[in-house]
Protein backbone atom coordinates (compact mmCIF):
# COMPACT_ATOMS: atom_id res chain seq x y z
CA UNK A 1 0.00 0.00 0.00
CA UNK A 2 2.66 2.50 0.94
CA UNK A 3 4.79 1.43 -2.05
CA UNK A 4 1.01 2.38 -4.52
CA UNK A 5 0.66 5.62 -2.81
CA UNK A 6 4.28 6.95 -3.28
CA UNK A 7 4.12 5.92 -6.73
CA UNK A 8 0.68 7.88 -7.19
CA UNK A 9 2.41 10.58 -5.25
CA UNK A 10 5.59 10.58 -7.71
CA UNK A 11 3.45 10.73 -10.58
CA UNK A 12 1.04 13.64 -9.42
CA UNK A 13 4.23 15.50 -8.71
CA UNK A 14 5.67 14.95 -12.22
CA UNK A 15 2.22 15.61 -13.72
CA UNK A 16 2.44 19.16 -11.67
CA UNK A 17 5.98 19.60 -12.36
CA UNK A 18 5.23 19.22 -16.09
CA UNK A 19 2.10 21.68 -15.95
CA UNK A 20 4.23 24.13 -14.48
CA UNK A 21 7.11 23.94 -17.59
CA UNK A 22 3.95 24.18 -19.79
CA UNK A 23 3.03 27.91 -17.86
CA UNK A 24 5.82 29.10 -18.14
CA UNK A 25 6.53 28.00 -21.50
CA UNK A 26 3.57 29.86 -22.20
CA UNK A 27 4.33 33.13 -20.55
CA UNK A 28 7.75 33.20 -21.67
CA UNK A 29 6.21 32.79 -25.16
CA UNK A 30 3.61 35.86 -24.55
CA UNK A 31 6.13 37.97 -23.28
CA UNK A 32 7.97 37.28 -26.45
CA UNK A 33 5.03 38.77 -28.41
CA UNK A 34 4.94 41.89 -26.96
CA UNK A 35 8.49 42.64 -27.65
CA UNK A 36 10.54 43.12 -30.82
CA UNK A 37 12.28 42.09 -32.80
CA UNK A 38 8.40 40.92 -34.82
CA UNK A 39 8.39 38.51 -38.19
CA UNK A 40 5.10 39.15 -39.74
CA UNK A 41 6.51 37.29 -42.97
CA UNK A 42 7.07 34.40 -40.64
CA UNK A 43 2.96 35.26 -39.06
CA UNK A 44 2.09 35.41 -42.75
CA UNK A 45 3.39 31.53 -43.65
CA UNK A 46 1.91 30.38 -40.59
CA UNK A 47 -1.07 32.13 -41.58
CA UNK A 48 -1.33 30.11 -44.71
CA UNK A 49 -0.05 26.77 -43.48
CA UNK A 50 -2.57 26.76 -40.32
CA UNK A 51 -5.59 28.21 -42.18
CA UNK A 52 -5.52 27.99 -45.95
CA UNK A 53 -4.32 24.55 -45.88
CA UNK A 54 -6.24 23.27 -43.40
CA UNK A 55 -9.07 24.30 -45.23
CA UNK A 56 -10.35 21.28 -46.97
CA UNK A 57 -10.06 19.14 -43.90
CA UNK A 58 -12.26 21.44 -41.86
CA UNK A 59 -14.87 22.02 -44.40
CA UNK A 60 -15.70 18.66 -45.15
CA UNK A 61 -15.57 17.64 -41.60
CA UNK A 62 -17.73 20.28 -40.95
CA UNK A 63 -20.37 19.44 -43.80
CA UNK A 64 -20.44 15.88 -42.73
CA UNK A 65 -20.70 17.50 -39.14
CA UNK A 66 -23.89 19.50 -40.31
CA UNK A 67 -25.30 16.11 -42.77
CA UNK A 68 -25.03 13.75 -39.30
CA UNK A 69 -26.23 16.27 -36.94
CA UNK A 70 -29.80 16.92 -38.70
CA UNK A 71 -30.15 13.57 -39.48
CA UNK A 72 -29.64 12.09 -36.24
CA UNK A 73 -31.96 15.31 -34.55
CA UNK A 74 -34.93 14.61 -36.61
CA UNK A 75 -34.80 10.69 -35.75
CA UNK A 76 -34.84 11.68 -32.04
CA UNK A 77 -37.03 15.04 -32.25
CA UNK A 78 -39.51 12.91 -34.74
CA UNK A 79 -40.43 11.04 -32.17
CA UNK A 80 -41.41 13.72 -29.61
CA UNK A 81 -43.27 15.56 -32.56
CA UNK A 82 -40.72 18.04 -32.84
CA UNK A 83 -39.23 17.83 -36.21
CA UNK A 84 -39.64 21.60 -36.29
CA UNK A 85 -36.70 22.01 -34.18
CA UNK A 86 -34.09 20.42 -36.43
CA UNK A 87 -32.96 23.77 -37.85
CA UNK A 88 -32.17 25.31 -34.36
CA UNK A 89 -30.72 22.32 -32.94
CA UNK A 90 -28.34 22.10 -36.30
CA UNK A 91 -27.49 26.12 -36.39
CA UNK A 92 -26.64 26.09 -32.84
CA UNK A 93 -24.92 23.23 -31.97
CA UNK A 94 -22.51 23.42 -34.94
CA UNK A 95 -21.64 27.78 -34.07
CA UNK A 96 -21.84 26.99 -30.57
CA UNK A 97 -20.08 23.68 -30.12
CA UNK A 98 -19.01 21.26 -33.00
CA UNK A 99 -18.02 23.89 -35.33
CA UNK A 100 -15.14 24.82 -33.11
CA UNK A 101 -14.24 21.60 -31.28
CA UNK A 102 -14.57 19.41 -33.75
CA UNK A 103 -12.27 21.97 -36.59
CA UNK A 104 -9.78 21.90 -33.87
CA UNK A 105 -9.42 18.74 -33.33
CA UNK A 106 -8.65 17.90 -36.98
CA UNK A 107 -6.46 21.16 -36.79
CA UNK A 108 -4.58 19.42 -33.83
CA UNK A 109 -4.09 16.11 -35.62
CA UNK A 110 -2.87 18.61 -39.04
CA UNK A 111 -0.82 21.40 -37.44
CA UNK A 112 -0.27 20.39 -33.93
CA UNK A 113 1.84 17.21 -35.20
CA UNK A 114 3.33 19.18 -38.07
CA UNK A 115 4.96 21.99 -35.64
CA UNK A 116 5.99 19.59 -33.08
CA UNK A 117 7.46 17.43 -35.86
CA UNK A 118 9.33 21.14 -37.29
CA UNK A 119 10.14 22.50 -34.64
CA UNK A 120 10.96 18.55 -33.12
CA UNK A 121 13.74 18.19 -35.61
CA UNK A 122 15.29 21.08 -35.54
CA UNK A 123 16.17 20.91 -31.90
CA UNK A 124 17.72 17.40 -32.25
CA UNK A 125 19.92 18.75 -35.72
CA UNK A 126 21.09 21.58 -33.53
CA UNK A 127 19.23 24.11 -35.77
CA UNK A 128 17.21 25.77 -32.77
CA UNK A 129 21.35 26.50 -31.39
CA UNK A 130 22.08 27.65 -34.52
CA UNK A 131 19.60 30.15 -34.68
CA UNK A 132 21.01 31.38 -31.24
CA UNK A 133 24.66 31.44 -32.59
CA UNK A 134 23.15 33.67 -35.38
CA UNK A 135 21.99 36.59 -33.03
CA UNK A 136 18.01 35.00 -33.59
CA UNK A 137 15.84 34.36 -30.55
CA UNK A 138 14.62 30.93 -31.38
CA UNK A 139 11.59 31.69 -29.41
CA UNK A 140 10.64 34.35 -31.52
CA UNK A 141 11.67 33.26 -34.28
CA UNK A 142 9.94 29.67 -34.24
CA UNK A 143 7.48 29.95 -31.25
CA UNK A 144 5.58 33.88 -31.31
CA UNK A 145 4.67 33.51 -35.25
CA UNK A 146 2.76 29.90 -34.80
CA UNK A 147 1.40 31.12 -31.65
CA UNK A 148 0.10 34.72 -33.11
CA UNK A 149 -1.22 32.72 -36.63
CA UNK A 150 -2.73 29.94 -34.25
CA UNK A 151 -4.72 32.43 -32.56
CA UNK A 152 -5.69 33.78 -35.44
CA UNK A 153 -6.25 31.35 -37.80
CA UNK A 154 -8.51 29.45 -35.77
CA UNK A 155 -11.12 31.60 -35.96
CA UNK A 156 -11.58 32.34 -39.54
CA UNK A 157 -11.66 28.72 -39.71
CA UNK A 158 -14.16 28.30 -37.64
CA UNK A 159 -16.30 30.73 -39.09
CA UNK A 160 -16.28 28.84 -42.42
CA UNK A 161 -16.68 25.91 -40.69
CA UNK A 162 -19.92 26.99 -38.88
CA UNK A 163 -21.34 27.91 -42.38
CA UNK A 164 -20.49 24.63 -44.18
CA UNK A 165 -21.92 22.80 -41.25
CA UNK A 166 -24.89 24.34 -41.21
CA UNK A 167 -25.14 24.11 -45.19
CA UNK A 168 -24.79 20.08 -44.21
CA UNK A 169 -27.81 20.86 -42.33
CA UNK A 170 -29.48 22.86 -44.69
CA UNK A 171 -29.07 19.91 -47.53
CA UNK A 172 -30.33 17.31 -45.82
CA UNK A 173 -33.50 19.36 -44.52
CA UNK A 174 -34.23 20.23 -47.79
CA UNK A 175 -33.25 17.37 -49.84
CA UNK A 176 -33.93 14.10 -47.67
CA UNK A 177 -36.22 15.92 -44.92
CA UNK A 178 -38.81 17.54 -46.95
CA UNK A 179 -38.48 21.10 -45.50
CA UNK A 180 -39.27 24.45 -47.15
CA UNK A 181 -35.90 25.93 -48.42
CA UNK A 182 -37.05 29.46 -47.59
CA UNK A 183 -38.52 28.04 -43.56
CA UNK A 184 -35.43 26.35 -43.05
CA UNK A 185 -32.78 29.28 -43.70
CA UNK A 186 -35.37 31.67 -41.46
CA UNK A 187 -35.45 29.55 -38.68
CA UNK A 188 -31.63 29.74 -38.89
CA UNK A 189 -31.45 33.11 -39.01
CA UNK A 190 -34.25 33.86 -36.38
CA UNK A 191 -32.73 31.54 -33.85
CA UNK A 192 -29.48 32.25 -34.27
CA UNK A 193 -28.00 35.10 -32.01
CA UNK A 194 -24.91 36.84 -32.64
CA UNK A 195 -23.21 35.85 -29.25
CA UNK A 196 -23.99 32.43 -30.23
CA UNK A 197 -21.17 32.53 -33.19
CA UNK A 198 -19.11 35.00 -30.27
CA UNK A 199 -19.12 32.20 -28.51
CA UNK A 200 -17.91 29.68 -30.81
CA UNK A 201 -14.97 32.67 -31.85
CA UNK A 202 -13.78 32.99 -28.13
CA UNK A 203 -13.48 29.28 -27.95
CA UNK A 204 -11.42 28.59 -31.38
CA UNK A 205 -9.37 31.53 -30.33
CA UNK A 206 -8.17 29.92 -27.15
CA UNK A 207 -7.74 26.08 -28.93
CA UNK A 208 -5.89 27.59 -31.78
CA UNK A 209 -3.26 28.96 -29.39
CA UNK A 210 -3.31 25.68 -27.28
CA UNK A 211 -2.73 23.64 -30.44
CA UNK A 212 0.21 25.85 -31.42
CA UNK A 213 1.63 25.85 -27.62
CA UNK A 214 1.61 22.01 -27.43
CA UNK A 215 3.02 21.17 -30.90
CA UNK A 216 5.75 24.12 -30.18
CA UNK A 217 6.29 22.92 -26.41
CA UNK A 218 6.70 19.00 -27.63
CA UNK A 219 8.68 19.90 -30.70
CA UNK A 220 11.12 22.74 -28.33
CA UNK A 221 11.77 19.91 -25.22
CA UNK A 222 11.85 16.36 -27.63
CA UNK A 223 15.21 14.87 -27.38
CA UNK A 224 17.03 11.71 -28.77
CA UNK A 225 16.52 11.49 -32.63
CA UNK A 226 14.04 10.36 -34.92
CA UNK A 227 12.28 8.56 -31.85
CA UNK A 228 12.32 11.68 -30.03
CA UNK A 229 10.57 13.73 -32.94
CA UNK A 230 7.98 10.83 -33.25
CA UNK A 231 7.09 10.74 -29.19
CA UNK A 232 7.01 14.81 -29.58
CA UNK A 233 4.85 14.49 -32.54
CA UNK A 234 2.56 12.30 -30.96
CA UNK A 235 2.17 14.26 -27.63
CA UNK A 236 1.30 17.54 -29.24
CA UNK A 237 -1.91 16.06 -30.76
CA UNK A 238 -2.67 13.51 -27.80
CA UNK A 239 -2.62 16.74 -25.34
CA UNK A 240 -3.52 19.54 -28.03
CA UNK A 241 -7.00 16.62 -28.05
CA UNK A 242 -7.38 16.54 -24.14
CA UNK A 243 -6.68 20.21 -23.88
CA UNK A 244 -9.28 21.25 -25.93
CA UNK A 245 -11.92 19.13 -24.73
CA UNK A 246 -10.90 20.35 -21.33
CA UNK A 247 -11.06 23.68 -22.34
CA UNK A 248 -14.66 23.07 -23.94
CA UNK A 249 -16.08 22.47 -20.96
CA UNK A 250 -14.50 25.04 -19.04
CA UNK A 251 -15.16 28.13 -21.90
CA UNK A 252 -18.84 26.40 -22.22
CA UNK A 253 -19.60 26.72 -18.37
CA UNK A 254 -18.29 30.28 -18.24
CA UNK A 255 -19.97 31.33 -21.51
CA UNK A 256 -23.46 29.32 -21.07
CA UNK B 1 52.23 41.61 -18.02
CA UNK B 2 50.43 39.31 -20.07
CA UNK B 3 47.62 40.34 -22.61
CA UNK B 4 43.80 39.06 -21.56
CA UNK B 5 43.34 36.20 -23.44
CA UNK B 6 40.26 36.38 -25.57
CA UNK B 7 38.33 33.34 -23.63
CA UNK B 8 39.49 32.56 -20.31
CA UNK B 9 37.57 29.41 -18.83
CA UNK B 10 37.91 28.81 -15.49
CA UNK B 11 36.96 26.38 -12.95
CA UNK B 12 33.76 25.15 -15.34
CA UNK B 13 31.43 22.76 -14.03
CA UNK B 14 28.66 20.82 -15.83
CA UNK B 15 26.15 17.85 -14.83
CA UNK B 16 23.70 16.43 -15.96
CA UNK B 17 21.92 14.52 -13.24
CA UNK B 18 24.36 13.24 -11.22
CA UNK B 19 26.57 12.72 -14.83
CA UNK B 20 29.63 14.69 -14.38
CA UNK B 21 30.13 16.15 -17.82
CA UNK B 22 32.69 19.30 -17.19
CA UNK B 23 34.72 19.06 -13.71
CA UNK B 24 36.49 22.13 -13.12
CA UNK B 25 38.03 22.91 -16.74
CA UNK B 26 40.31 25.98 -17.10
CA UNK B 27 41.06 26.71 -20.78
CA UNK B 28 42.55 29.89 -22.10
CA UNK B 29 42.44 31.23 -25.82
CA UNK B 30 44.65 34.21 -26.95
CA UNK B 31 43.32 36.69 -29.62
CA UNK B 32 43.97 35.05 -33.11
CA UNK B 33 44.63 32.27 -31.78
CA UNK B 34 43.44 28.75 -32.88
CA UNK B 35 43.03 26.13 -30.00
CA UNK B 36 41.72 22.83 -30.81
CA UNK B 37 40.36 20.61 -27.82
CA UNK B 38 41.03 17.15 -28.35
CA UNK B 39 39.44 13.97 -26.48
CA UNK B 40 37.12 10.89 -27.43
CA UNK B 41 33.72 10.44 -28.03
CA UNK B 42 31.52 11.85 -24.45
CA UNK B 43 34.68 13.22 -23.00
CA UNK B 44 32.72 16.77 -22.71
CA UNK B 45 33.83 18.55 -25.60
CA UNK B 46 30.78 19.78 -27.23
CA UNK B 47 29.54 20.62 -24.11
CA UNK B 48 32.50 22.55 -22.94
CA UNK B 49 31.89 25.11 -26.39
CA UNK B 50 28.20 24.97 -25.91
CA UNK B 51 28.96 26.54 -22.39
CA UNK B 52 31.21 28.66 -23.68
CA UNK B 53 28.44 29.90 -26.48
CA UNK B 54 26.12 30.33 -23.75
CA UNK B 55 23.67 27.61 -25.65
CA UNK B 56 24.17 25.58 -22.03
CA UNK B 57 24.20 27.25 -19.07
CA UNK B 58 27.09 25.71 -16.80
CA UNK B 59 26.54 24.86 -12.93
CA UNK B 60 29.87 26.42 -11.52
CA UNK B 61 32.75 28.51 -12.85
CA UNK B 62 33.77 31.23 -15.16
CA UNK B 63 33.86 32.03 -18.61
CA UNK B 64 35.04 35.62 -20.02
CA UNK B 65 34.91 36.74 -23.00
CA UNK B 66 37.49 40.07 -23.70
CA UNK B 67 38.21 40.19 -19.69
CA UNK B 68 34.21 40.39 -19.47
CA UNK B 69 32.42 37.78 -17.42
CA UNK B 70 29.48 36.26 -19.18
CA UNK B 71 28.16 33.84 -17.31
CA UNK B 72 26.09 36.14 -15.34
CA UNK B 73 25.28 39.00 -18.38
CA UNK B 74 21.41 39.69 -18.62
CA UNK B 75 19.45 38.28 -21.98
CA UNK B 76 20.03 41.29 -24.04
CA UNK B 77 23.61 41.75 -23.28
CA UNK B 78 24.32 37.89 -23.61
CA UNK B 79 23.02 38.44 -27.21
CA UNK B 80 25.01 41.57 -27.96
CA UNK B 81 28.13 39.07 -27.02
CA UNK B 82 26.77 36.18 -29.30
CA UNK B 83 27.62 38.32 -32.40
CA UNK B 84 31.37 37.66 -31.71
CA UNK B 85 30.44 34.08 -32.44
CA UNK B 86 30.42 32.04 -35.46
CA UNK B 87 30.05 28.79 -35.22
CA UNK B 88 29.94 25.63 -37.74
CA UNK B 89 28.18 22.61 -36.04
CA UNK B 90 28.91 19.01 -36.19
CA UNK B 91 26.08 18.27 -38.30
CA UNK B 92 25.78 21.77 -40.40
CA UNK B 93 22.67 22.44 -38.60
CA UNK B 94 21.46 24.15 -41.74
CA UNK B 95 17.95 24.94 -41.99
CA UNK B 96 16.20 22.38 -43.93
CA UNK B 97 13.29 25.47 -45.15
CA UNK B 98 15.58 27.97 -46.66
CA UNK B 99 17.47 27.82 -49.84
CA UNK B 100 21.53 27.67 -49.04
CA UNK B 101 21.97 31.41 -49.88
CA UNK B 102 19.47 31.99 -47.27
CA UNK B 103 21.55 29.82 -44.91
CA UNK B 104 24.25 31.76 -45.30
CA UNK B 105 22.97 35.11 -45.31
CA UNK B 106 20.25 34.35 -41.95
CA UNK B 107 22.34 36.09 -39.26
CA UNK B 108 22.94 39.18 -41.70
CA UNK B 109 19.70 39.66 -42.17
CA UNK B 110 17.48 38.14 -39.55
CA UNK B 111 20.74 39.39 -36.50
CA UNK B 112 22.00 42.29 -37.81
CA UNK B 113 19.02 44.07 -40.35
CA UNK B 114 20.88 43.98 -43.51
CA UNK B 115 18.54 43.89 -46.73
CA UNK B 116 17.74 41.29 -48.61
CA UNK B 117 19.59 41.64 -51.67
CA UNK B 118 22.25 43.26 -49.59
CA UNK B 119 22.74 40.04 -47.84
CA UNK B 120 22.22 37.55 -50.84
CA UNK B 121 25.64 39.57 -52.96
CA UNK B 122 27.41 38.93 -49.02
CA UNK B 123 26.21 35.81 -48.85
CA UNK B 124 26.93 34.46 -52.84
CA UNK B 125 30.43 36.16 -52.42
CA UNK B 126 31.41 33.71 -48.85
CA UNK B 127 30.02 30.94 -51.03
CA UNK B 128 32.95 31.90 -53.29
CA UNK B 129 35.32 31.94 -50.28
CA UNK B 130 34.61 28.51 -49.37
CA UNK B 131 34.57 27.27 -53.29
CA UNK B 132 30.93 27.15 -54.02
CA UNK B 133 29.70 28.73 -57.13
CA UNK B 134 26.22 31.36 -56.87
CA UNK B 135 23.84 28.56 -58.52
CA UNK B 136 24.42 26.42 -55.49
CA UNK B 137 22.92 29.34 -53.96
CA UNK B 138 19.90 28.87 -54.98
CA UNK B 139 19.52 24.79 -53.94
CA UNK B 140 18.06 23.16 -50.70
CA UNK B 141 20.82 22.04 -48.36
CA UNK B 142 18.93 18.81 -48.47
CA UNK B 143 20.57 18.69 -52.27
CA UNK B 144 24.01 19.04 -51.16
CA UNK B 145 26.44 15.94 -50.38
CA UNK B 146 27.54 15.92 -46.96
CA UNK B 147 31.16 18.18 -47.92
CA UNK B 148 29.08 20.67 -49.27
CA UNK B 149 26.86 21.33 -46.51
CA UNK B 150 29.79 21.61 -43.96
CA UNK B 151 31.04 23.90 -46.56
CA UNK B 152 28.40 25.84 -46.65
CA UNK B 153 28.05 25.85 -42.67
CA UNK B 154 31.40 27.57 -42.69
CA UNK B 155 30.20 30.48 -44.97
CA UNK B 156 27.32 30.95 -42.79
CA UNK B 157 30.01 30.73 -39.73
CA UNK B 158 32.13 33.45 -41.36
CA UNK B 159 29.33 35.25 -42.75
CA UNK B 160 28.91 38.31 -39.98
CA UNK B 161 32.40 37.90 -39.68
CA UNK B 162 32.95 36.81 -36.34
CA UNK B 163 35.95 37.51 -33.62
CA UNK B 164 35.12 34.17 -32.44
CA UNK B 165 34.91 31.07 -34.29
CA UNK B 166 34.03 27.52 -33.42
CA UNK B 167 34.31 24.43 -35.07
CA UNK B 168 32.90 21.36 -33.70
CA UNK B 169 33.96 18.59 -35.20
CA UNK B 170 34.17 20.02 -38.75
CA UNK B 171 35.62 17.12 -40.64
CA UNK B 172 33.40 14.15 -38.73
CA UNK B 173 31.70 11.70 -41.44
CA UNK B 174 33.37 13.46 -44.46
CA UNK B 175 36.17 11.36 -46.61
CA UNK B 176 39.97 12.09 -45.68
CA UNK B 177 40.25 14.26 -49.51
CA UNK B 178 37.30 16.23 -48.19
CA UNK B 179 38.13 16.54 -44.84
CA UNK B 180 41.42 17.92 -45.95
CA UNK B 181 39.38 20.72 -48.13
CA UNK B 182 37.42 21.47 -45.28
CA UNK B 183 40.56 21.68 -42.85
CA UNK B 184 42.04 23.83 -45.81
CA UNK B 185 39.29 26.15 -45.35
CA UNK B 186 39.26 26.67 -41.94
CA UNK B 187 42.78 27.72 -41.87
CA UNK B 188 42.18 30.24 -44.48
CA UNK B 189 38.95 31.59 -43.38
CA UNK B 190 40.75 32.14 -39.80
CA UNK B 191 43.85 33.61 -41.22
CA UNK B 192 41.78 36.00 -43.24
CA UNK B 193 39.49 37.30 -40.77
CA UNK B 194 42.13 37.14 -37.90
CA UNK B 195 39.48 35.27 -35.86
CA UNK B 196 40.19 33.53 -32.81
CA UNK B 197 39.07 29.46 -33.49
CA UNK B 198 38.37 26.60 -30.65
CA UNK B 199 38.16 23.36 -32.80
CA UNK B 200 36.64 20.09 -31.10
CA UNK B 201 37.94 16.96 -32.70
CA UNK B 202 39.31 13.68 -32.89
CA UNK B 203 40.59 13.80 -36.13
CA UNK B 204 44.75 14.01 -35.63
CA UNK B 205 44.95 15.06 -39.13
CA UNK B 206 42.99 18.16 -39.04
CA UNK B 207 44.64 18.91 -35.54
CA UNK B 208 47.97 19.22 -37.09
CA UNK B 209 46.19 21.06 -40.03
CA UNK B 210 44.41 23.87 -38.05
CA UNK B 211 45.96 23.64 -34.52
CA UNK B 212 48.10 26.78 -32.92
CA UNK B 213 48.06 25.26 -29.11
CA UNK B 214 45.94 21.81 -28.37
CA UNK B 215 44.55 20.75 -24.93
CA UNK B 216 43.42 17.30 -23.84
CA UNK B 217 39.89 16.86 -22.36
CA UNK B 218 39.37 13.79 -20.16
CA UNK B 219 36.79 12.95 -17.56
CA UNK B 220 35.73 16.51 -17.46
CA UNK B 221 39.15 18.16 -16.81
CA UNK B 222 42.23 19.52 -18.79
CA UNK B 223 44.74 16.93 -18.76
CA UNK B 224 47.14 18.31 -21.00
CA UNK B 225 47.70 21.67 -22.78
CA UNK B 226 50.47 22.84 -24.90
CA UNK B 227 52.11 23.96 -28.72
CA UNK B 228 51.07 21.84 -31.87
CA UNK B 229 54.43 20.66 -31.96
CA UNK B 230 54.88 19.63 -28.16
CA UNK B 231 52.00 17.29 -28.61
CA UNK B 232 53.84 14.26 -29.99
CA UNK B 233 56.63 14.37 -27.11
CA UNK B 234 54.34 15.41 -24.16
CA UNK B 235 55.02 12.60 -22.19
CA UNK B 236 51.50 12.19 -21.20
CA UNK B 237 50.24 8.47 -21.66
CA UNK B 238 46.86 9.88 -21.80
CA UNK B 239 47.38 12.10 -24.53
CA UNK B 240 50.31 9.51 -26.91
CA UNK B 241 47.33 6.71 -26.24
CA UNK B 242 45.14 9.18 -27.85
CA UNK B 243 47.29 10.91 -30.66
CA UNK B 244 48.04 7.24 -32.41
CA UNK B 245 44.53 5.70 -31.77
CA UNK B 246 46.04 2.37 -29.25
CA UNK B 247 43.28 0.24 -27.93
CA UNK B 248 46.14 -0.02 -25.06
CA UNK B 249 47.14 2.57 -22.33
CA UNK B 250 45.52 4.41 -19.44
CA UNK B 251 41.92 5.64 -21.55
CA UNK B 252 39.76 2.61 -21.08
CA UNK B 253 36.71 2.31 -23.32
CA UNK B 254 33.42 1.87 -21.15
CA UNK B 255 32.22 -1.28 -23.29
CA UNK B 256 29.57 -3.73 -21.88
CA UNK B 257 29.75 -7.56 -21.83
CA UNK B 258 27.36 -9.09 -24.45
Amino acid sequence: MPDFLARVGRVFLAFLAAAGRLALFALHALSHCLRPPFYPRLVVRQLIDIGYYSLPVVGLTALFTGVVLALQTHTGFSRINAEGAVALVVVLSVTRELGPVIASLMVAGRIGAAMAAEIGTMRVTDQIDALSTLSTNPFKYLVVPRLVAGTIAMPALVVIADIIGVFGGFLVGVYKLDFNPGSYIGQTADYLHSDDVVSGLIKAAVFGFTIALMGCYHGYHSRGGAEGVGTATTYSVVSASIMILLLDSALTSVLF
Amino acid sequence: MAATPKIAVRGLKKSFGPKVVLDGIDLDVGVSESRVVIGGSGTGKSVLVKCIMGLLQPDSGSIKIDGVEAMRLPAREREKLMAKFGMLFQGAALFDSLPVWENVAFGLIQGRGIERHHAKEVAIEKLGAVGLTPDVGELRPSELSGGMQKRVALARAIAAEPEIIIFDEPTTGLDPIMADVINELIVKCVHDLGATAISITHDMASVRKIADRVAMIYKGRIIWSGQKEEMDRSGNAYVDQFIHGRAEGPIRMEVRAL
